[in-house]
């Protein structure tokens, strides 16, 4: 049968010791909140996957300290520089730190294409708290410190090598987080007021309402929604700030990602109309509003919350295809799949393929929101015991 | 049954209205309007043959009309089956989407059938087997599955090719292949590239399936009337495909029309990136280039079809349900 973690074994003895102190007058009772903490804490991918998020959060909010460079700075010799090799160890096995050589261009005679070679004469160490590029914190207040850099301009350190122009790729990745992360929170917020009023009046009230809303929910589901994202993406002008593009690219992917959350809603709305509770509260006079949202949400916010982490990842997901394709978000805003998508053609693939690093971030990213998101909702659900 | 069937198409009808119509909107969404440049253009060059092709153009798409008018004038063209004109390619939007629209199609039901005959027996084989090894191998690559976009594991398979064979896997033909006339060599070239595509749609759709199938097996499993059956002396294999696989199995068969609009939708993507012939590329070319009226054609197409194709579902589903047939 299921194990019994040893949390809950301590838990349980406790509750056991307590009780026979007492003589029976009292039993040891754990709360909902608390069962599914601990249910929550016994799956340890979703606790890799909180882990992961807090940090890529973390990255999105101080991205250019955590960045060696300023993602837009060019550093034009340096144009699709491979990724740059960290040493440890000097020549002769002396440990040493890490550390990178400076870098020598030179051209191919044949193809003219540059060639990157390590100048074995000059090293740069890599340490803590550089000054580098200006940056604003929380946009509050300027400094030019840095977590990690050679801090020497002339031998710069590029550690997942450089994009079209030479910019750094490390420190574009890190300044992609911001968009591409929140991107998913923003419309995941957006759907879930909809659904949440949508799914409730279609639930609560029955009727006519509920016909049109599930006609439009039957409706949104049968389309494709990658090209309709396309499509209604594509009408964005090129000339918008990157600000207003990428709240219109977030209203678009959360107009067509609130009917999962609005038939969750609606179901429960459904099956707790007629439960006791809500009868009691209807004939004392409790107004409709109050019934909802005193008596009726509350019953079941963990599985709301459930089903929001795991519809976070349909969001990220559709915001890196449209930004791939050049739709929507485009340069010079930052995302990650604004990053991949100097990868049209498979002559840039073979040439430069750590051009898809960023990509490694967004599988790693969308697989956290999973991992959490199956946790919750195995916490959140009380019959499961598996 | 005769009745719901009816109804079910009954229903279709206002969809498909308020498709066409979303779709029009789109096309008129785009600041500037691509017509009225290219009936500029076309008086710039100003010969009388152009002169009858402007009055021509803008009878059809009743230029200075109404938007109520030029919508109903679209739809009357689209409902004779002319799905308007190509501004940027200078030919029928039909013409373009010939041959298209099969291979789209029929990339997107190949790869359905890919995806139950490997989610199936995968999700049979982990739920029975919980926590093997090969349990847990199907687990990890479905959560891959499930966390990569389609592009990105385009590109990273092209890539693999590529460094194996050093030489490029996209499209659905090599060179000396692609105006050929049909025949066995041809046949098998198709084979040698047609792999990737399907495996993309097999890694990013069984993922799901797979998961959910799993855990419907699991929870049936666990259920009394199993251990009754059993300790009635059932066999265990037979006991399995004839109750719980089957009870299992319920909530694919209601979803199968849903699964074809994220297929398409995947395989929009995919078709981009491989280079496909499918109308993926055509799409985004023609979004970029701002050429409407091929672009509504396209997502009109797809809605529609995706529609249809719920719809039969749906119908084929209340063949089997009676519970579903009643609810109507």
């Amino acid at each position: 049968m299921q194990k019994v973690s040893r949390k809950e074994q301590q838990l349980r003895e406790k509750a056991r010791q307590q009780s026979e102190r007492r003589k029976g007058e009292e039993t040891y009772t754990l709360s909902q909140g608390k069962l599914m903490i601990m249910r929550f804490r016994r799956n340890k991918l979703a606790i890799f996957g909180l882990i992961v998020l807090i940090m890529v959060y973390t990255m999105a909010i101080f991205c250019d300290f955590f960045a060696p460079y300023d993602g837009n700075t060019m550093y034009a010799q340096y144009k699709y520089m491979p990724p740059q090799k960290v040493h440890w160890f000097d020549e002769n096995g002396t440990f040493l730190g890490p550390y990178v050589y400076a870098i020598q261009v030179g051209y191919d005679p044949v193809t003219f294409q540059p060639v990157y070679e390590e100048n074995r004469e000059i090293r740069a160490k890599i340490r803590f708290l550089v000054r580098g590029d200006e940056h604003k914190v929380l946009g509050l207040f300027s400094t030019d410190m840095h977590l990690f850099g050679t801090g020497n301009p002339d031998v710069p350190m590029f550690l997942f090598g450089t994009d079209s122009i030479g910019r750094d790729l490390l420190s574009r990745i890190f300044m992609g987080t911001r968009i591409s992360s929140t991107v998913g929170l923003v419309g995941v917020l957006v759907s879930f007021v909809l659904g949440l009023i949508l799914g409730g009046i279609s639930g609560y009230f029955g009727g006519v309402p509920d016909m049109v809303i599930q006609r439009i929910i039957d409706f949104i589901i049968s389309l494709p929604t990658i090209p309709i994202w396309m499509a209604i993406a594509a009408a964005v002008p090129n000339t918008w700030p990157v600000l207003r593009t990428y709240f219109c690219v977030v209203l678009i992917l959360s107009l067509m990602g609130w009917t999962g959350l609005a038939r969750v809603v609606r179901s429960k709305f459904i099956s707790l109309k007629n439960e006791d509770f809500v009868r009691a509260a209807r004939v004392v006079g409790a107004s409709n509003m109050r019934i909802i949202m005193k008596h009726m949400v509350p019953t079941f916010t963990s599985y709301l919350i459930a089903s929001l982490s795991l519809s976070v990842p349909g969001m990220i997901l559709g915001e890196t295809s449209l930004s791939y394709l050049g739709i929507g978000l485009r340069a010079p805003a930052i995302s990650w799949g604004i990053l991949l998508s100097d990868m049209q053609n498979i002559r840039n693939i073979a040439l430069y393929p750590w051009m898809m690093i960023p990509g490694i971030f967004i599988v790693i990213t969308v697989m956290s929101f999973n991992f959490l998101g199956d946790g919750l909702r195995d916490a959140a659900d009380p019959y499961s015991y598996s | 049954m005769l009745k719901y069937v009816i109804k079910r198409v009954l229903t279709l009808i206002p969809m498909l209205l308020v498709l066409s119509f979303v779709v029009f909107v789109i096309i008129q969404l785009p600041p500037g309007d691509y017509l009225t440049t290219y009936i500029n253009n076309l008086r710039a060059s100003g010969t009388e043959v152009t002169e009858r092709m402007i009055a021509e153009l803008e009878r059809r798409y009743h230029v200075g009309g109404s938007f109520w008018e030029q919508y109903w004038g679209w739809l009357t063209n689209i409902l004779r089956g002319d799905l308007g004109y190509s501004f940027k390619w200078n030919r029928s939007v039909n013409s373009l989407l010939e041959g298209r629209l099969g291979y789209t199609f029929g990339l997107s039901l190949a790869s359905v059938i890919i995806i139950w005959v490997l989610a199936f027996p995968m999700g049979f084989y982990s739920a029975t087997h919980r926590y093997s090894p090969l349990d847990y191998s199907f687990t990890a690559v479905s959560f891959f599955g499930m966390s990569v976009p389609e592009f990105f594991l385009a590109l990273l398979l092209l890539f693999l090719n590529f460094l194996a064979t050093k030489s490029y896997a996209g499209g659905l033909y090599s060179t000396q292949f692609q105006d050929a006339p049909f025949s066995f060599a041809k046949f098998v070239d198709l084979l040698k590239h047609i792999w990737l595509p399907f495996l993309v749609s097999a890694v990013t759709g069984t993922a799901g399936v797979f998961k959910t199938f799993r855990a419907n097996l699991i929870d049936e499993l666990s259920k009394p009337y199993v251990k009754t059956a059993r300790a009635k002396g059932v066999p265990y294999r037979k006991l399995l495909i004839k109750y719980p696989v089957r009870i299992a199995l319920i909530p694919f068969v209601a979803t199968v029309g849903w699964m074809l609009p994220s297929l398409i939708s995947g395989s929009t993507v995919v078709g981009i990136v491989m280079n496909l012939p499918t109308v993926g590329p055509l799409l985004t070319n023609a979004l970029k280039d701002q050429d409407m009226y091929l672009a509504g054609s396209i997502v009109l197409i797809l809605g529609a079809l995706s529609m249809v194709g719920t719809m039969i579902s749906d119908i084929l589903l209340a063949c089997t349900d009676p519970r579903i047939r009643q609810s109507m």
